[in-house]
């Protein structure tokens, strides 16, 4: 223990200092609380307990006696005190009204194998079913008419495929200009590129949402010539410009930070700035170069206005850039507003979220590792 | 300044693989500030001619495609109330939060790297999940919640509004304001705290009368930062407040309102002639990026003349 310090706290700022810690704690308590009322939503999804086949089977009432307890409990949709509490002439008639439901249903809707289908059921959301009226098995995410399909996989696709289409504009752009500012170009120039480049962070999603939409698919369609005017590389270029900033921000921080000492003495040897940019200081601020493409993967992938706006939003699967796409996040802001709170729908887009946050978690989390032994290494080095 | 001049002199350009990557970098830069000057001259062209004080001072009619009529107001109104409110929320929190971390923390306990942690966390959460979050637990949980205690037949909280829109961009951006805050604690020599603890002040004390009134332009560009990234956004007020369309402009916290950025994004998306509606669309993008990028531009002057100070005072 060292010297203790400055007069000791009173009464009074004792407690004000135990509420500055627990602010300080809740920071913990509110990111759990972000996952737990976002995931409480999609739980009854991830536990199985959605069931929305519109024709569920049928067991026949007179059967009653043979049936196990369980299974018959659960047929009927009955919690456990409920189902204790009731004789089985009550059960015979909740039975009994199943049958007639049953019967009421139109004899062509019944014969749909679709109608029988749990669409929220694990395997429908990740695996391919060949839907009544297609000719192969096929992922398909279609919340829309009597059956609502939710596989998941055209949208994971998606947000994969606009992601990546963005960080390959983004990152080569945002690192060649963070080395230029930081290391080639001339004083005088760099002291106003920077606060420039930077000020793209100021520009909205929703802004480059618009300027994607009604300016670059003109641009773009008129020089490749491809079918769709909104598309995946429409939407990757306008999520790599919201990434811009972000990844020469941190590249161009990294860079500068560092030590002058070691490309003085490279140049002192006969080395040409480019050299020494390219092979001292690109090297040694590797930390903090992948820590930025990380965080600029994150963004890509949850960015929201810029694709809902310019990526043509249809849902089918393909890895074509020229395709029209839709991500997760697209289809969260542009499906609740139709959801009914509560229903199948609008906790499969809760699930959505849940995954984005997870993958988001996860990022963030591989991110740090990846930059604390890089960060070890070179210290080791030095 | 130029240390090494004289070995740039002798090798300059570092032979054919020297100018390649000259021109490669070099021609990177060029292109972000050609998107950028594309954008803003695109924005500035077309929206100029329908901007005008009517534009921003008038409430439009129920039909906002009306080019002859369109206005502004009650976007304007609603983006301010709610980044306004948004600041009332964040800024203690973030602050204190910033103040726990610098002054009291050990930076070592693992309570503290949870703490960082979970910061970097919210940071990474996509915007349109705040969303969802607002909606799930301000909305339906806390709304419906008080609804439930006040007895009220008729859904007064457990709604989308103001308040509750405000609130979620209030979590949303919280790393911003902590991160800000901490970078200029950190800033502040170590002397200044000795000697006031020297001269027998408490912890608090120093904290509250040496520490805080120092940081308080590091402060200051955290919360213009965090209102400059909250005027913009869209995705987190979706489910949680923002309004097509209200006949009146917010009077309450329990009130929808209308915003700019969602504003954008109708007339962009919903408008029935596009080409004709593209003038209001533009003037209102304007009015928009006038208002994010002047707190920018302020965020960016305030913190370089800080970091100026600073090195002078090292």
């Amino acid at each position: 223990m060292g010297l203790r310090r400055g007069h000791r706290a009173r009464p009074g700022e004792w407690i004000i200092e135990k509420l500055i810690q627990a602010v300080g704690l809740s920071t913990i308590g509110l990111m759990v609380l972000i996952l737990v009322f976002v995931g409480r939503e999609a739980l009854p999804v991830l536990m199985g307990r959605i069931n929305t086949a519109l024709v569920q089977p049928i067991l026949p009432s007179k059967e009653i006696d043979s049936i196990p307890r369980d299974a018959l409990r659960s047929y009927l949709e009955l919690s456990r005190s409920q189902f204790e509490g009731m004789d089985r002439e009550t059960l015979m008639a909740m039975m009994e009204a199943r049958e007639e439901g049953f019967r009421d249903i139109p004899e062509s809707f019944r014969a749909d194998p679709d109608a029988t289908v749990n669409t929220a059921d694990w395997r429908r959301l990740l695996l391919p079913r060949q839907w009544t009226g297609y000719s192969r098995p096929e992922f398909v995410w279609q919340p829309v008419g009597t059956i609502h399909k939710y596989n998941l996989v055209p949208l994971l696709v998606g947000s994969l495929k606009v992601t990546l289409m963005g960080l390959l504009f983004a990152v080569p752009l945002s690192l060649g200009a963070a080395l230029y500012v930081s290391q080639l170009a001339p004083v005088r120039f760099r002291e106003w590129i920077k606060p420039m480049i930077e000020l793209l962070a100021g520009i909205p999603s929703v802004v480059l949402g618009v300027f994607c939409l009604l300016v670059l698919s003109g641009v773009l369609q008129s020089f490749f010539g491809y079918q769709f005017r909104l598309n995946a590389l429409v939407a990757g270029i306008g999520l790599g410009l919201t990434a811009v900033p972000l990844i020469f921000t941190i590249a161009e921080d990294s860079f500068t930070s560092v030590p002058r000492g070691y490309v003085q003495a490279s140049l002192s040897l006969g080395a040409s700035p480019w050299q020494a940019a390219w092979q001292i200081v690109l090297p040694s601020a590797m930390p903090g170069v992948v820590a930025a493409m990380i965080l600029g993967f994150g963004r890509c992938l949850g960015e929201t206005m810029v694709v809902l706006m310019a990526s043509g939003n249809a849902s089918m699967l393909s890895w074509s850039l020229f395709d029209s796409t839709r991500s997760m996040t697209a289809t969260i802001a542009a499906e609740m507003a139709e959801a009914v709170s509560g229903g199948g729908h609008y906790r499969m887009l809760f699930l959505l979220g849940t995954l984005l946050f997870a993958i988001s978690f996860v990022t963030h989390l591989i991110g740090d590792q990846i930059v604390r032994r890089l960060r070890r290494r070179l210290g080791g080095m030095a | 300044m130029m240390p090494f001049g004289a070995s740039r002199r002798l090798g300059r350009w570092g032979g054919p693989t020297g100018i390649v990557g000259l021109t490669l970098t070099g021609l990177a830069t060029l292109v972000l500030l050609a998107f950028l000057v594309a954008l803003l001259t695109t924005v500035l062209s077309k929206g100029m001619p329908a901007f005008s004080w009517r534009f921003v001072s008038t409430i439009p009619r129920k039909d906002f495609f009306d080019v002859d009529s369109a206005a502004i107001l009650p976007m304007v109104v609603g983006t301010s109330l709610r980044v306004l409110i948004m600041t009332v929320f964040v800024m203690p929190f973030g602050v204190v939060t910033a103040v726990y971390l610098t002054e009291y923390a050990d930076p070592a306990s693992p309570v503290t790297r949870g703490i960082r942690a979970a910061i970097g966390n919210i940071a990474g959460v996509p915007s349109i999940v705040f969303g969802l979050f607002g909606l799930g637990f301000f909305v339906n949980f806390l709304g419906r919640g008080l609804d439930g205690l006040t007895g009220s037949g008729v859904p007064v909280f457990g709604r989308p509004s103001l308040l509750w829109a405000s609130l979620t961009l209030a979590v949303m951006t919280l790393p911003v304001v902590i991160v800000a805050t901490e970078e200029s604690l950190r800033s502040i020599p170590s002397g200044l705290r000795e000697a006031s603890l020297a001269l027998g002040a408490t912890k608090l004390e120093t904290v509250w009368r040496i520490v805080l009134p120092q940081a308080l332009p590091g402060i200051l560009t955290g919360g213009i930062l965090a209102v400059g990234r909250a005027a913009g956004e869209v995705a987190p007020i979706l489910f949680t407040g923002a309004a097509y369309y209200t006949a009146e402009l917010p009077g309450r916290l329990t009130d929808q309102f209308m915003d700019l950025g969602y504003h954008v994004y109708v007339l962009a998306t919903q408008s029935p002639n596009v080409d004709q509606t593209a003038p209001i669309l533009y003037a209102t993008i304007l009015a928009l990026l006038a208002l994010t990028l002047t707190l920018n531009v302020g965020a960016i002057l305030l913190r370089s003349r800080m970091r100026r100070n600073l090195r002078e005072a090292a």
